[in-house]
């Protein structure tokens, strides 16, 4: 920043340490938030991978009909382990956890969480989870079968490692929870001065929204999920119809969660994209608080359509199609996001650098995925398409296509904030065209099959349905193998990367202000903020100093 | 309206000592656990307008003078748990700690009267997967099944809450907490009066409403 500053302050969070400790330790017992997002960047890859490596073995296995790989038992055990991880594991914490650990507190002009030490706490809550996850894969029993939904009365009757599976579930939603409140917490107590609410970044605001459903939520599926460990081994009449109790009271108290989980799934990477659009459109956001309204709103609509996962349940008919309008009622935010993006982008000076290039592909894939959606919130078309493939991918283009691919777009953005060196930009541009050719073939034949009648979670299907099973297939490959390489640059760049600039893209958030990779308390000062976040006419100020 | 000099002399040194911060943090973690039993609640709600007749019959075995007398010393031991704060915040060392070791007495009354309670039912035979109770009519199951749930899982909140304010007591004694600075015994406490308020709840859907 300014000249003549002093040696040591120049240091970067890297070669500091919080604690006495060098080597390991000094990371696995930090408290800086830096780090602690980065320990959270690490374990949720790692577990996208091995979410990406069952994915591709279950497509493996629909190859050909009948038994390719692997028996009908391991297969069920393959997906109910694919949802486990790649939803408890990789997607509700991806973003928040890894980025919003890393950069909410620099954003909002902080020098860490508010909760340093709970902060540090939920990242091994989170490992616990992670460890009880994968424990319950090699016990005996065998790995749990039931989808990672858990319906009862299946989920109580089976002999698989139920109970160690969602108790898993529970540690991770716990580690969710103190995240969620670390950061509602940190929000309104630690802005810099000037720092009002309307000044705050939009993606401060999606994490902000999120970690609200993360309280809200999260207990009530923690109660569930304690509800059916309790009965398992107590064998307590609760939700088990032998015992009076009522099934579908239980899908009601997991979609009740996992619901709005979804939202936390998705807010926080609408918040990234509401980040990434203005800097590389050089452009102040249009709508900046039609879109910090519209989180809210999403967070606040979406706790209450959970029952549209319950269409073929058995509910009255007043009950489901009051949640089918509440459920088109959630289109209308998401609408005002994607229309403001589009306007944010219109006559703005476009530089298509591989973060924007992430998030036209989001904006494809998830208007794909949103659409798609209404014809799943149909009471109608519902019936029709329930419990087949179409349902399988319009989950996967908003999920993946959605927050799966901000996940890589914020990789790729704050790649050179976090790590100081940039990756190369051409192969990233090429990883892109095979992710979105390899991401539609692999999930759009099966918006086809569901709605000519695949069934989900089927290990095995008629002869009309092999063509377009192959199709996807060999989609999953060139998917998958876009992802590898994709990790293989960022890997090269993060040791043999050129230097980057404090400021690389142009951007004008807090975080760009401050030096590549930032020092361990963010700011030498807390800044003043005096400006809108996206205000590029104080894009010269932040060159010259820096 | 955050930014009161507090907060700006805060963000400059490390937060550790936000006192608006952490209670805000506490009032959000009260919030979850309300949530939580929130859903058991909303689990009874539903049961109790299903088989509403049999939910009648099985509360008329509960034992109503032990949950009275419970219930009176939760709420006893909400207002020692109030007065040990009331007193160091005026630096009354030794009276703070009295009524703080009086709340833990009172809290492991509290589970001994249960323990009695429930080894009552188990002797009439009414437990999880008894023969006795698997022959009643499916609300009865029920009842009884949320009954050692909703209790149990309290039970285990105030056992949790035995811990915590142990762990004060001896803060207390080390002089960890003092009048400056009894943060942490006021989020205890706060913790402490949310044990008692589940119970006002949980003590006349299963003991009084027959």
């Amino acid at each position: 920043m300014a000249n003549g500053t002093i040696a040591l302050s120049e240091k970067n969070f890297y070669e500091v340490s919080t604690n006495k400790y060098s080597g390991i330790l000094s990371w696995l017992l930090t408290t800086d938030h830096k780090r602690i997002g980065l320990m959270y960047l690490v374990s949720i890859m790692f577990f996208f991978l091995v979410g990406v490596i069952l994915g591709v073995l279950m497509r493996l296995e629909l190859l050909t009909p009948g038994r390719t790989i692997m028996s009908a038992q391991e297969y069920n055990s393959l997906f109910t382990l694919h949802g486990v991880i790649m939803i408890f594991l990789f997607i509700i914490p991806g973003i928040p956890a890894a980025f919003g650990n890393f950069f909410l507190p620099i954003q909002i002009g902080a020098r860490d969480v508010a909760f340093p030490r709970l902060n540090l706490l939920s990242y091994y809550v989170y490992v616990v989870g992670a460890i009880l996850a994968l424990t319950s894969l090699f016990l005996p029993g065998g790995p749990i079968d039931t989808g990672w939904t858990f319906y009862i009365p299946y989920s109580v009757r089976t002999t698989s490692n139920v109970s160690l599976a969602i108790f898993a579930a529970f540690v991770l939603g716990f580690s969710s929870i103190l995240t969620g409140i670390n950061f509602v917490t940190t929000v309104h107590r630690l802005r810099a001065p000037g720092m009002t609410f309307f000044k705050m970044p939009l993606f401060v605001w999606a994490t902000y929204a999120t970690a609200w459903i993360q309280i809200i939520a999260t207990p009530v599926v923690g109660i569930t999920i304690l509800l059916v460990i309790i009965e398992r081994a107590f064998g307590v009449g609760i939700f088990d119809p032998a015992l009076g109790g009522d099934p579908i009271l239980y899908q009601h108290l997991f979609w009740i969660y996992s619901h709005p989980a979804v939202y936390i799934m998705i807010l926080p990477a609408m918040g990234v994209v509401s980040e990434i659009i203005p800097t590389f459109a050089r452009r102040t956001i249009f709508g900046y608080k039609a879109i910090a309204m519209s989180s809210l709103a999403i967070a606040f609509i979406g706790y209450l359509v959970w029952a549209h996962h319950m269409f073929t349940s058995g509910m009255s008919d007043t009950a489901r199609w009051i949640f089918s309008l509440l459920t088109f009622l959630v289109a209308v935010p998401s609408g005002v996001k994607v229309f403001n993006w589009v306007a944010t982008l219109y006559k703005g000076s476009i530089d298509p650098q591989p973060p924007l290039l992430w998030v036209m592909t989001f904006i494809f894939l998830f208007s794909i995925g949103g659409l798609t959606g209404l014809v799943l919130g149909s009471l109608a078309t519902d019936i029709h398409v329930h419990d087949t493939y179409f349902v399988v991918a319009h989950f996967h283009y908003v999920m993946f296509g959605g927050t799966g691919t901000i996940f890589f777009a914020a990789i790729h953005y704050w790649f050179p904030k976090m790590f100081g060196r940039m990756y190369n930009k051409k192969l990233a541009k090429i990883t892109i065209i095979f992710f979105f050719i390899g991401f539609n073939m692999l999930y759009f034949t099966k918006f086809i099959m569901g709605y000519m009648g695949m069934p989900r979670r089927y290990y095995d299907y008629l002869p009309q349905f092999a063509g377009l099973q192959k199709i996807s297939t060999v989609g999953s490959w060139i998917l998958a193998s876009s992802i590898f390489f994709m990790f293989g640059y960022l890997i090269y760049a993060l040791f043999k990367g050129p230097k980057a600039s404090a400021n690389p893209w142009g951007g004008v958030t807090l975080e760009w202000q401050i030096p590549s990779p930032p020092p361990l308390e963010n700011f030498k000062e807390i800044p003043t903020i005096t400006h809108e976040p996206y205000d590029f006419s104080q894009l010269k100020e932040i060159n010259n100093e820096s | 309206m955050n930014h009161d000099e507090n907060v700006i002399a805060m963000t400059q040194h490390h937060a550790h000592v936000d006192k608006v911060g952490a209670k805000m943090g506490m009032w959000l973690f009260l919030f979850t656990e309300v949530l939580l039993f929130g859903g058991m609640f909303l689990v009874y709600a539903v049961y109790r307008y299903q088989y509403s007749e049999q939910f009648h019959i099985a509360a008329m075995e509960l034992n109503t003078t032990i949950g009275t007398i419970n219930t009176i010393i939760l709420l006893t031991s909400s207002l020692t748990m109030a007065l040990s704060i009331a007193y160091i915040e005026r630096n009354k060392k030794s009276l703070s700690i009295l009524f703080l070791s009086l709340t833990i007495l009172l809290a492991l009354i509290f589970l001994v009267n249960k323990y009695f309670e429930w080894s009552a039912k188990f002797e009439h035979g009414i437990y999880p997967r008894s023969e006795e109770l698997l022959n009643r009519p499916s609300g009865q199951i029920l009842f009884f099944g949320l009954y050692y749930v909703m209790t149990g899982l309290h039970g285990l909140h105030v056992v949790i809450g035995i811990i915590v304010l142990s762990f004060m007591l001896v803060f207390l004694l080390k002089n960890k907490i003092t009048s400056e600075n009894y943060n942490k015994l006021e989020n205890s406490g706060l913790y402490w009066h949310l044990v008692d308020l589940i119970w006002i709840f949980l003590f006349p859907l299963f003991y009084l409403i027959q």
